[in-house]
């Protein structure tokens, strides 16, 4: 945290799932990054995209890590940007959805391409591309299960992957219609 | 009704600048902002101060929001212009100033082409501004001027940058006025001041039997009713009250429940009321690094309150019992409101054991000093410019360095808004176009600018703006031929290797002066230093005052890199311990 060494116990840092909604113009998006990198943050994850196309506004869900104070100052940082207008703590808040899309390429011949098959059939992964030493697999879901398929495809070929990051929503029937209505 | 108006861009921006009560503005003009200077010249309700440096513009604006409550006001043209003026505006945010500047950009159309004077402004200043925008559509322009002034002056305040490309400023638009919905939008913490925590904190603060009340900048930010409130509640607690070198001048220097400046520099009272203290009470500060010196050791048996505008502020480098968001003006009434109800009831409790402990530690007078023989101690320069200058009108502002930390120490403020200094940055060349803004703003007040022979060369391309607007401030330089403050450190923490800290070849400041056609004066010794600091004041327009002061003195008392409030040095003859590898680390 500072420059000062402390002696302290450190607490343990855990991930968290941030969820923003934002002005979408030139600028904010470089302010978030600029925040992680400047102040020493970590992102693990960031994906942005518009939510609201009458109102200009962007969704962007974010995987961080830290202690709970550094969480607490990222969040309180974020809320600063002129253009970020609401932060949530999707992992404070309660159960919550994590989603995330994979686009796996992987280069095989022979007897591996059953296995591939077989492998993409358990994952429930759809195969969008195909020539006769290779395939594209499209995968959703929990980033644990995208990183063990992708192991697995790594162990059959040569492979190339393309990943959305993560995207969040909070599980239930409450939605931020009210917090939005405040900006 | 009548036909439709259109006026360019340009003067849309002039006219919305009036409208948000702007009377001046620190400027220079290069081609990306001919258009905006064309309707400057035709604008009779704006005064155009021309700059030096765009640096300058900066600290000038500074000075001028500083001393006044007003937001600053820059205009610089585009690439060098806009990044001459990048150390002013991470001075401005550091520490909270509302500022504006206006750049130029190359049109439209051609940028990213590296154009001639390209640069990614918006993008090299990002980190250093409050909020910045890049107009790219001239119906927008009016909104968004409207709206950074709203941004620069809501919550924290800070600078705002609008970069305008050339094309811009000329297209005809139609004036737009300031609608007033903008303001929601900002303040993001709707939440009002929780009466619950007030309550809490009220009590904690009447049973506390070790209080005391540490206040910053913050208290500055919110207005001189600010400072009145703070000083009703130390009067209201009998408690002691310190305050940073931002917040000096919200409780007055002879308020007897005053201990002086704390921190790194600060008196040996205050800081050791803060390291025994059993209750704290920060109003509008940051606890910065020079402030708290060790955290692991910082205040150990103290519970903490904390009111701050900025969330970000509380627990970002010290946790807090109590986090209080809001504006201090707001929080102190209804906290002094409180803590009168309880006070009814509850008596306060004794703290005269408390009182005659800080009373024991006073009596070490940290800030004691002996002028013995003919040289002049710069703290008797300073200590002797007070008591001359007391019962005028002044204001004071200070470039970086050991007569920064002095003027901190020994001249004593008893408004508000009366001193200025780079804090946050620690900025040389901030107090000289600084005293300008300020002097522009109070044409009738004593400005003096309280400076290191160092730090002056930084900006003393001022001199001419000082010369052409007939600003009669009073540069009074504590010179002793060292970057004083790096010759200390080097002392004491490197083994006395003097590396690059003698300034070679100075100027005779007096010939210096003459060559503008401005007074300049010179002292070396004791006995001459009062008559000179009078023929100072008495001097109608602008005065250099080279004071030879002792070379080699320290600043005193310090708490070395890496120590905590109770590990204080006071003099030469209390040596440090060795500093800790993890102390040489520190800036
Ligand atoms: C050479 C050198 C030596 C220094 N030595 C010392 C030293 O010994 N002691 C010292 O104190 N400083 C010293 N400083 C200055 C130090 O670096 C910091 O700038 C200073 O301590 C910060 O002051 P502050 O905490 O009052 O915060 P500021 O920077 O003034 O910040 C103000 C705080 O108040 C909040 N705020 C703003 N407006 C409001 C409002 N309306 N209501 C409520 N809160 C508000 C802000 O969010 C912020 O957290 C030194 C600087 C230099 C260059
Ligand atoms: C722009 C800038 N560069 C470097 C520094 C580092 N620095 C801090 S104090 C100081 C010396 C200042 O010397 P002077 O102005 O003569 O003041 P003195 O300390 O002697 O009173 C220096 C170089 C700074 N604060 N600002």
């Amino acid at each position: 945290m500072s420059v000062y060494q402390n002696n302290e116990i450190k607490e343990e840092e855990t991930s968290r799932t941030l969820s923003l909604v934002v002005d979408n113009q030139p600028g904010t998006l470089a302010r978030v990054i600029g925040l992680f990198s400047g102040r020493g943050y970590n992102i693990e994850s960031l994906t942005v995209t518009e939510i609201d196309n009458a109102r200009n506004l962007s969704r962007i869900s974010l995987v961080t890590r830290g202690t709970s104070m550094t969480i607490e100052q990222i969040k309180s940082q974020l809320l600063r940007i002129v253009p970020v207008h609401i932060v949530r703590d999707l992992t404070l808040e309660g159960p919550f959805i994590k989603s995330e899309l994979a686009l796996v390429k992987v280069v095989i011949k022979g007897a591996n391409r059953v296995e591939a098959l077989r492998v993409a059939e358990t994952f429930r992964a759809r195969t969008l591309d195909v020539t006769l030493s290779s395939f594209v697999f499209e995968l959703t879901g929990k980033p644990l299960k995208i990183d063990a398929f992708i192991e697995l495809m790594r162990s059959l070929g040569d492979t190339e992957i393309s990943r959305t990051g993560v995207s969040a929503i909070s599980r239930g029937n409450k939605t931020e219609t009210k917090l939005l209505e405040q900006i | 009704m009548t036909v439709d108006k259109t006026i360019t861009g340009a003067e849309a921006v002039i006219k919305a600048l009036v409208e948000n009560g702007v009377e001046v503005i620190f400027g220079y003009p290069g081609g990306a902002v001919l258009p905006l200077y064309d309707a400057i010249f035709d604008n009779k309700n704006i005064k155009h101060i021309l700059v030096r440096h765009e640096q300058a513009a900066v600290h000038a604006a500074e000075g001028y929001a500083r001393s006044t409550g007003k937001v600053g006001c820059v205009l610089v043209t585009s690439g060098p212009g806009a990044t001459n003026a990048i150390t002013g505006l991470t001075d401005a945010l550091m520490d909270s100033i509302p500022v504006i500047c206006l750049s130029g950009q190359v049109p439209t159309h051609l940028i990213g082409t590296d154009a001639f004077q390209e640069a990614d402004t918006t993008g090299i200043s990002r980190p250093c501004t409050k909020h910045n925008y890049l107009v790219k559509n001239a119906d927008k322009l009016c909104d968004i001027i409207h709206e950074s002034f709203e941004i620069a002056f809501t919550g924290r305040p800070g600078p705002v940058l609008i970069d305008l490309p050339k094309d811009i400023q000329l297209t005809r638009v139609k004036y737009g006025k300031k609608i007033n919905k903008i303001k929601n939008k900002l303040i993001k913490n709707k939440s009002k001041i929780d009466q619950k925590v007030i309550i809490k904190v009220a009590d904690l603060l009447i049973n506390a039997e070790k209080p005391i009340i540490y206040a910053g900048g913050g208290v500055i930010n919110a207005g001189p009713k600010a400072s009145n409130l703070l000083t009703e509640l130390v009067d209201l607690l009998n408690s002691p009250v310190t305050l940073t070198l931002m917040g000096l001048g919200s409780v007055s220097n002879d308020n007897k429940n005053f201990l002086g400046m704390l921190g790194m520099h600060g008196t040996y009272e205050a800081n050791l009321a803060m390291h025994n203290c059993d209750v704290m009470l920060n109003v509008g500060a940051r606890f910065d690094d020079r402030v708290t010196g060790r955290l692991n050791a910082f205040a150990p048996k103290s519970k903490k309150i904390h009111i701050d505008i900025d969330k970000s502020s509380i627990n970002k480098v010290v946790s807090v019992d109590f986090g209080i968001v809001g504006d201090c003006k707001e929080v102190l009434t209804t906290l002094i409101q409180e803590i009168k109800k309880l006070h009814n009831q509850n008596n306060l409790k004794s703290k005269s054991d408390w009182w005659a402990q800080i009373n024991e530690w006073k009596k070490r007078d940290s800030l004691g000093f002996k002028q013995i023989g003919k040289n002049i101690k710069p703290q008797q320069a300073i200590k002797s410019l007070y008591d001359k200058t007391k019962n005028l009108d002044t204001y004071v502002t200070t470039e970086v360095g050991q007569h920064q930390m002095w003027a901190a120490q020994y001249f004593g403020f008893s408004k508000p808004n009366h001193w200025m200094t780079s804090g946050g940055l620690g900025t040389m060349g901030y107090g000289l176009p600084s005293s300008m803004g300020v002097q522009i703003a109070h044409p009738d007040s004593l400005v003096i600018d309280i400076s290191g022979e160092a730090s002056f060369l930084m900006n003393m391309q001022e001199l001419s703006t000082i010369v052409q607007y007939k600003l009669p401030v009073k540069i009074f330089i504590l010179n002793n031929q060292w970057m004083g403050m790096v010759r200390q450190w080097q002392e004491l923490n490197h083994g006395s290797r003097y590396s690059e800290s003698y300034t070679e070849s100075l100027p005779d400041f007096v010939m210096l002066a003459k060559s503008f056609g401005i007074k300049g004066l010179r002292v070396e010794e004791i006995d001459k230093l009062d008559k000179t600091i009078d023929e100072m004041i008495n001097t109608k327009g602008p005065v250099i005052a080279d004071i030879r002061v002792e070379k080699e003195e320290n600043c005193f008392p310090m708490i070395p890199s890496g120590a905590a409030h109770n590990e204080m040095i006071l003099g030469s003859n209390d040596k440090p311990k060795d500093t800790s590898d993890a102390g040489l680390a520190l800036v």
